[in-house]
């Protein structure tokens, strides 16, 4: 299903990204419906915000939360709205919450798992470690260096 | 025929590419000399027919012979000459031909410059690099072979996809492969001296210029990739967190990560066992790359290759190689215990920081990749099979999801650590060897510190009401920069100007390469930063014969006319641009539509400067007369590339110091024992 949508986003008509006739009159909330665009998915494309995108449903939605905007919801409110109706699939920045936690701290958690490790490793390192004891070959080979 | 020769070509380096796995390292781990020796000509016979096999497929794709299936997929008579040559890679299985040729050319590379090394590593090195080749190789013939032939040859082909038509995509994978494969003699080292249980200075010397090279490549690859979606995809971004672009950019993180800690393999002695990780890691990411764009697994814009079957086998290739070398590594990293003492304040410890935040950086590109991919399959039932799903009994998911992860994100998750890096980045490379005074390097970046500051803040109170991102973006960048310049400045020790001049230009090239590099950073940084933060666009209807205002210029849609290319029908807009009636130039944007592949195109056209682009590109007639137009002013935008290129340029600095090219004579000097 996903695949035949994919392809219908292709074949219809392309009218790409943001349309003169979309953009609002007042520019600050223009420039806030802008900003939201870029954190909503095109829902049938691969990878794109809607704010880039070419689908027509990508213009749905950019009318939509210009909508939204000029009734008077904050920008919280327009992306609650968008996700009730087309699913958090539309978000493109997860939602720290649930299993989402994994995603959002698997950075600091790794930061601090690591530079931990490397702390420990480094207060070791200034301690003298006995250097290691040649090889029988390089023993062979250091004296015939010092006779030469 | 020429096809059929190409084709036994590629059996053939299978067979030798057998050969070359097996013997050798039986031979190495035997001590038996004349089967150590197989290795040398195995490796360059094998490149050689490859190559042939290459050549046929080239040729078939010049003389357009449609009798071969994946020319008629992916070329066209109507195409022009430099497209059906890049055509060649421009699919799944020429792209893997491609990578099959690149790795061989890598380990002739080894076999031919190699004979510094000693016998049983050099033996290892090219038995690991031909293993590699036979599971790619393998993968080819058996699921992706490139000259399968038609029964019944069409009159003619289907095009290559009109995106990729274009020349900076031309060049933009062998790079990028160049890169991908060049970290697989990394790998090679790596295992190879898991398997030798020795890993020493001469090591971090050896593997060292193999990296540089290979994260050489990957740089330019990157970069080529990022000016192309920045000119061709028509809204002027440079970089989109796309999955395929991930898949670059991580085993680019770890090469540079490679690149600092196999410094203190070969200068302390030190770090060894991270390092040989790091190896393994940066092939294993090189290997992820792959899996992702060859797959399909992960739908993205660049993903034209969709076959499970396919990505089964790329995953079997992942499993096998890097559970080996975590295998074999878990089981000798122990004995390589490090050397060199060193105190907290060190050049160490500041390299050992570097390590820690790119490869930290690079995890995250790797878990926000496969995130939404993990989410989807792990979050899919309530029950599998007859057990409950665990990850509902762990509380993680409670219904099955599908969600997103892309730009927002990792903007937000990502930066941080490149903003860390960047803050530590001039002190840690000034910090001396062993102990270290971090006053004394602060003092002399004091007047660097200072700069970036006024210059941050000033940037602040000229652009009020706007985002911090370019105040801070240009104070890092000049920090970075000017650390660079200080760096360089200090080797210089003390005394006059000119004698301080004079040991500048007899400083060694890795001194420069390093500065260069750092400095490239710094470009980067700043111009990513003004050229997000200041960028002004202009979306409007626009009849012909009216202007518009952008940045201060302005511009003229002149006229609108269809015009014929060689495999396309464009809709070209004549469009002047003039700031205060001086003329300043004519741009023409275009709409193509490639009538093979039924697929329209924007062709934006720009207007480049060393400041600023100017961007244009044209839209759809609109109802009531005029077009849709889209105008961009983009401030530094070719300093992002210029940053990049400087990168790249400062690892050739680096990759060409006197100490890869001089030691190498004198090591052959004298006969290695073979332990």
């Amino acid at each position: 299903m996903r695949k035949l949508l994919i392809l219908l986003a292709f074949l219809a008509t392309p009218a790409f990204a943001v349309q003169p006739d979309e953009i609002l009159p007042d520019p600050a909330l223009e420039s806030r419906a802008r900003e939201i665009s870029k954190l909503l998915r095109c829902p049938v494309c691969q990878g794109e915000n809607i704010d880039d995108s070419n689908a027509v449903i990508s213009r749905d939605l950019r009318i939509l939360v210009r909508e939204r905007l000029v009734a008077g919801d904050s920008d919280d409110q327009v992306i609650d709205f968008v996700v009730d109706r087309y699913g958090e699939y539309v978000l493109f920045k997860p939602r720290a919450s649930g299993a989402n936690w994994v995603l959002w701290l698997a950075g600091p958690g790794m930061l601090v798992l690591g530079g931990g490790m490397a702390w420990i490793w480094l207060r070791g390192r200034r301690q003298a470690v006995p250097p290691e004891a040649l090889t029988p070959e390089e023993e062979a080979r250091l004296r015939e260096i010092l006779k030469e | 025929m020429i096809v059929e020769l190409g084709h036994f070509a590629l059996v053939l380096a299978l067979g030798v590419a057998m050969v070359q796995a097996v013997l050798p390292l039986i031979g190495a781990w035997r001590r038996w000399n004349g089967w150590m020796a197989v290795a040398e000509p195995a490796a360059v016979v094998q490149l050689m027919l490859i190559a042939v096999a290459f050549g046929a497929l080239t040729w078939a794709f010049v003389t357009s012979d449609f009798s071969l299936r994946l020319v008629v997929m992916n070329s066209h008579t109507d195409k022009p000459m430099l497209y059906k040559i890049s055509g060649v890679w421009g699919n799944h299985e020429g792209s893997l031909l491609l990578w099959s040729l690149i790795l061989a050319l890598f380990g002739a590379c080894a076999a031919l410059f190699g004979t510094n090394l000693p016998p049983t590593l050099r033996a290892r090195v090219l038995g690991v690099q031909a293993l590699i080749g036979v599971a790619f190789l393998s993968f080819m013939l058996f699921t992706s072979n490139p000259f399968l032939r038609l029964s019944v040859p069409p009159m003619n082909g289907e095009d290559l996809n009109p995106l990729l038509q274009d020349p900076g995509l031309a060049f933009h994978p062998p790079f990028l492969y160049l890169g991908y494969v060049g970290m697989s003699m990394a790998f090679s080292f790596a295992v190879a001296a898991l398997l030798e249980g020795r890993v020493d200075a001469a090591w971090g010397r050896w593997v060292r210029p193999w990296t540089l090279a290979a994260w050489i490549f990957l740089t330019i690859g990157i970069a080529l990739g990022s000016w192309w979606a920045y000119y061709e995809l028509g809204w002027g971004g440079f970089w989109f967190w796309d999955p395929v672009e991930n898949a670059s950019f991580m085993p680019w993180l770890f090469g540079a990560a490679l690149l600092h800690s196999a410094i203190v393999v070969e200068k302390r002695e030190s770090l060894k066992a991270w390092t040989i990780l790091l190896a393994i890691l940066a092939f294993g990411f090189s290997l992820i790359g792959t899996f992702i764009v060859r797959s399909g697994v992960i739908t993205s814009v660049h993903s034209f290759a969709s076959d499970p079957e396919r990505g089964i086998f790329i995953l079997m290739i992942l499993g096998v190689f890097m559970g080996g070398a975590l295998l074999l590594f878990g089981l000798r990293a122990s004995a390589m215990e490090a050397k060199g003492v060193f105190s907290m304040v060190s050049r160490e410890s500041a390299l050992v920081t570097n390590n820690l935040l790119l490869a930290v950086s690079s995890f995250v590109v790797f878990v926000g990749t496969v995130w939404p991919l993990f989410v989807e399959i792990a979050s899919q039932d309530p029950y599998w099979g007859a057990m409950q799903n665990p990850f509902y009994a762990l509380g993680l998911f409670t219904r099955p999801q599908v969600l997103s992860v892309g730009a927002p994100f990792f903007d937000a998750a990502f930066t941080p650590f490149m903003v860390a890096l960047a803050l530590l980045l001039p002190v840690g490379a000034m910090l001396p060897w062993k102990r270290a005074q971090a006053g004394r390097v602060l003092r002399q970046l004091v007047p660097v510190a200072v700069l970036a500051f006024a210059v941050g803040a000033l940037v602040f109170a000229i652009q009020t009401g706007r985002s911090a991102l370019v105040p801070v973006g240009a104070a890092l960048g000049l920090w970075v920069l000017g650390g660079a310049f200080v760096d360089l400045w200090t080797r210089t020790g003390r005394g006059d100007l000119s004698g301080r001049f004079g040991r500048l230009t007899r400083l060694p090239r890795a001194d420069w390469g390093k500065a260069t590099a750092h400095a490239g950073l710094g470009v980067t940084i700043f111009a990513v930063a003004a050229m997000t933060g200041w960028a002004t666009e202009v979306i409007k209807v626009v009849r012909i014969g009216e202007s518009f205002d952008l940045s201060g210029y302005q511009v003229k849609l002149v006229d609108v006319h269809e015009e014929k290319g060689p495999n396309y029908i464009s809709t070209m807009a004549e469009m002047a641009v003039t700031q205060g009636g001086k003329p300043v130039s004519v741009l023409f944007p275009e709409k193509r539509v490639y009538p093979v592949q039924a697929m329209p195109t924007t062709e934006a056209a720009l207007d480049y400067g060393l400041f600023r682009d100017i961007y244009l590109v044209i839209g759809d007639p609109q109802v009531g007369g005029g077009y849709a137009v889209r105008g961009y002013w983009k401030p530094f935008a070719n300093w992002i590339w210029i940053g990049c290129g400087l990168m790249a340029l400062g690892g050739l600095l680096s990759l060409t110091d006197r100490r890869y090219r001089v030691a190498a004579g004198a090591r052959n000097a004298r006969a290695v024992p073979a332990e």
